[in-house]
């Protein structure tokens, strides 16, 4: 086989695993990803009932179980379609393959002479008596998964492709839905008293006084530095936890300024330095250019703060979490609490969207250390709005400084890229802590810097190199040996910032060089499917007669693709700057080749955009003193509706070209096609994020 | 103490402490689970309900101070237009802020059924949705305002034909 397997058959060779036909006439479906709000499910359910022709409402979907659904690690970075949707391809076209071929044997006749309907196996068009349910069997399952089988030719398809509604919106919508929402028999509510930070102490703590604010029974678990409120009334706990911090007093807390939450700081700390790409020349002659860009520390900032069931019984401890990975949840969970993997089980149940790692598997692990000390109960903890915004793992700051140098003519024959950032990725799986297990009797060391390396895809280097048609181009990596606060995945690591710098550090150059901003980009990219992305924006947003600005009304764009290996988008905007700057329109192009579900695709590339304008006009995340001090909606604020544009999208169709995933890949040029506008509307350029008022008017002053 | 009030056209009693936040009661008494916790800090609008017909947060808002009055929540929606128009915009993505973001939209509807943008985005104001799915919610309430007036219109022509 040409192609290597994917990660998820290799890890879970078995085909039960995946797929169960029921004797109702409906086919289980198990998958280790989960749904973020991304619409996933749907979509690798598309995918199964094209390969086994069976109508999509007959399939229910397991995802995110260490007992029942495979092991497929995280769900992060767009992978989902590209790795799981092939996978389950494979094994769906595998396992019909198996049954259709043992009927012909069975018929006499070809398998090729066999047709799928809805299940039913027709031979020459007529009704063979068989279908999937009555006759699948065990040999069937037995072999492990080959994944040799040829799936159907695009040409075919029938479901894959349309805009199948999703089905977990209805609970959603009224009522239930959420890992909120579960009622377990004999659940006890907690909330917990943090840990203002890592090896911080709890020295004194007044309990009557935290009683008398609660105004009602509760118990208090206490393990070191770990406090817990539990009892049968939540309105109680929640009280208890709202006294509780003034009512403690701790030790050894660690101390910020505001200095720390500009992405500057960074250039003054030690760090483990990466380098990528092209060497350095010795010397290379040409006019040299720099410019640098930032973004600072930004928060997940879910709808919902973060929560987790546990409980323990018999021996075997079960959890609830709205986590990315369950199976790295359970096995992080095991090691703090000295259990066996086997006597822990993960299942996922729905979180509001937060685009990275939050506080979910930090609130689960809360549950299990208070179920374990509680047996026999089911613990629920929810996080308060202020522990979400003052312990989620944040985003890093992240400074990105490009310096290129030029031909005479204007042309980079040298792109170099420094990154200056903290850990972009401190999953547990890349070496970081859990919140809750720092505040243990043994708690880990401090978590060592580590980032994803550009292979698989990076993490502070992420788009950093260029797609542009440059010689010679490489990243200089300075990953900060520590960070100021927790950070952690946030939707699309560093290709935010980097797209960022890179995009507007483009136009920097074609105004250098007297050019139009797209011509220039055309002029120096070869690849069709981005040219064709920048050209459709171009000509919708009217980009021809854009003027030459400096009327506080500005058009921009941006494009990349994003991972340098995943879904292409362009993008435009047009914005109006008075004091603050106001997307009014925005245009996008994306190219995700086969699209699964293009109702779904557009979502994502829509609300991408959204939560781009958000990052890159208003959010910033606080610090001094202990800590995190942006702990609300007021002091971290997001995009509103009345600040939603307009919003126009093309989905390029490709139905021969290989799924990209695409549910981060207007995020960065977003922010860029906004940072060239700023500087059209204006004619100057803002390059620290987020271009709030205060930098538009210093902007300004400055000229 | 007894608290009664009418939740969703039906008259309850709830015995709980008169500042315990309505949010709560709904919640965890009533067992109506669609209103949701998003701040506690009247920031978000996940908590969102109707209160004698105006959208209002519920989560700081105590229990006695809606006593003897009308609460609807999004379970009360179940075969009002906005529920089907927000499945046929498929409007959503996480779907977190969306039984707040619906409480507020049929606030809107109940006095205006032909809202423009505007109407629709000044009502939505106090809702904040993390997902970006903002221009899905306001199809979907276009929708659905269009599916109420078709429904008046039809009954206006009912009404006609009979007088
Ligand atoms: S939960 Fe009430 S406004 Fe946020
Ligand atoms: S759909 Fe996720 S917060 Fe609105």
């Amino acid at each position: 086989m040409s192609e290597t397997l994917p990660l998820s058959i290799l890890n879970n060779r078995r085909m039960e695993k995946w797929v169960r036909f029921q004797p109702d006439r409906t086919v289980k479906l198990a998958v280790g990803k989960v749904e973020i709000g991304q619409a996933v499910l749907i979509a690798l359910t598309q995918i199964a009932a094209e390969e086994l022709d069976i109508a999509i409402d007959r399939f229910a979907v397991i995802s995110g179980d260490t007992a029942d659904a495979p092991d497929e690690g995280s769900t992060s970075s767009s992978q989902s379609i590209e790795m799981s949707g092939r996978s389950v391809r494979l094994i769906t076209a595998e396992l019909r393959a198996r049954i259709v071929d043992r009927l012909a044997r069975r018929l006499n006749c070809s398998p090729s002479d066999i047709d799928v309907l809805d299940g039913a196996f027709l031979l020459d068009d007529e009704p063979t008596g068989h279908d999937y349910w009555n006759f699948a069997g065990d040999e069937d399952f037995a072999a492990d998964i080959a994944g040799t089988a040829k799936p159907k030719d695009p040409a075919d398809y029938k479901i894959v492709g349309k805009p199948v509604p999703r089905r977990d919106l209805a609970a959603k919508i009224s009522g239930a839905g959420f890992i909120h929402d579960i009622v377990r028999p004999d659940m006890l509510h907690a909330r917990i008293l943090r840990q203002p930070s890592r090896e911080a102490v709890l020295t004194a703590f007044d309990e009557a006084a935290v009683r008398r604010a609660a105004r009602g029974d509760f118990r208090i678990v206490r393990v070191a530095n770990f406090v817990a409120f539990v009892g049968d009334d939540e309105t109680v706990v929640q009280r208890a936890a709202v006294a509780a911090p003034a009512h403690a007093k701790w030790d050894k807390v660690r101390k910020l300024t505001p200095a720390h939450q500009e992405a500057a700081w960074y250039l003054t700390q030690p760090s483990d330095d990466r380098f990528v790409g092209d060497s350095v020349p010795d010397a290379i002659a040409g006019e040299v250019v720099s410019e640098t860009y930032s973004r600072p520390f930004v928060a997940h900032a879910a709808m919902a703060p973060s929560c987790g069931l546990a409980e323990y019984r018999d021996g075997r401890l079960q959890v609830w979490s709205h986590t990315q990975g369950v199976y790295p949840l359970r096995n992080s969970l095991a090691d703090i609490l000295g259990l066996t993997r086997e006597q822990v089980t993960v299942r996922h149940a729905h979180g509001a969207g937060c685009y990275g790692h939050n506080g979910a598997d930090d609130a689960a692990v809360d549950a299990s250390v208070i179920a374990m000390q509680i047996p026999d109960r089911c613990i629920r903890v929810q996080w308060r709005r202020e522990e979400e915004f003052g312990y989620e793992p944040v985003g890093t700051a992240h400074m990105t400084r490009i310096k290129a140098v030029l031909d005479a003519a204007g042309k980079p024959i040298d792109w170099t890229c420094e990154v200056w950032a903290g850990s972009h990725v401190q999953r547990p799986v890349y070496g970081g802590n859990m919140l809750t297990h720092e505040a243990l009797p043994s708690p880990p060391p401090a978590p060592k810097p580590n980032d994803p390396p550009e292979a698989a895809g990076g993490g502070g280097t992420r788009n950093g190199i260029p797609l542009y048609d440059f010689p010679a181009k490489r990243i200089i990596h300075h990953l900060a040996m520590t960070t100021p606060v927790r950070t952690s995945s946030l939707r699309g690591l560093g290709a935010l910032p980097n797209v960022f710098a890179l995009e507007c550090f483009v136009d920097e150059l074609a105004e250098k060089a007297g050019m139009d901003p797209v011509t220039w980009r055309l002029a120096h990219l070869s690849d069709p499917r981005a040219r064709r992305l920048i050209e459709s924006v171009a000509e919708r947003s009217g980009w021809a007669s854009r003027g030459t600005g400096g009327n506080g009304k500005g058009l921009g764009i941006a494009w990349s693709r994003y991972k340098n290996k995943a879904a292409y988008a362009a993008v435009a905007v047009e914005i109006e700057v008075d004091r603050e700057v106001h997307v009014r329109r925005a245009w996008i192009a994306a190219d995700a080749g086969l699209v699964i579900n293009p109702d779904g695709a557009t979502n994502q590339l829509e609300g991408g955009l959204v939560h781009a304008i958000s990052m890159t006009l208003k959010e910033q995340v606080k610090l001094d003193g202990a800590g995190i001090t942006s702990l609300d909606w007021d002091s971290y604020p997001i995009l509103r509706f009345s600040e939603i544009p307009e919003i126009s999208t093309e989905l390029v169709h490709a139905p021969n070209e290989p799924t990209l995933g695409m549910g981060e890949c207007t995020f960065g040029p977003t922010a860029a096609a906004i940072g060239n506008a700023v500087k059209h509307a204006l004619g100057v350029r803002i390059r620290d994020m987020p271009l709030t008022r205060e930098r538009i008017a210093a902007a300004i002053l400055r000229g | 103490m007894s608290i009664e009030l009418t939740v969703n056209g039906r008259a309850v009693s709830v015995s709980v402490a008169a500042d315990t936040p309505l949010l709560d009661v709904l919640r965890n008494h009533l067992d109506l689970k669609g209103s949701r916790y998003g701040c506690g800090l009247e920031q978000c609008g996940s908590c969102m309900v109707v209160i004698d017909g105006k959208a209002d947060y519920s989560c700081v808002r105590e229990i006695s101070a809606v006593a003897g009055k009308r609460i609807e929540t999004v379970e009360s929606l179940a075969s009002h237009p906005l529920h089907q128009a927000f499945l046929d915009e498929q409007a959503g993505q996480c779907g977190y802020c969306l039984s707040g973001i619906l409480m507020s939209a049929k606030a809107l509807l109940d006095r205006n059924n032909s809202p423009t943008r505007a109407d629709m985005v000044t009502a939505l104001d106090s809702n904040l949705c993390r997902c970006g799915a903002h221009p899905r919610i306001i199809r979907a309430i276009e929708r659905a305002a269009a599916a109420l007036r078709e429904g008046a219109r039809a009954n206006d022509l009912r009404e006609g034909a009979r007088s």
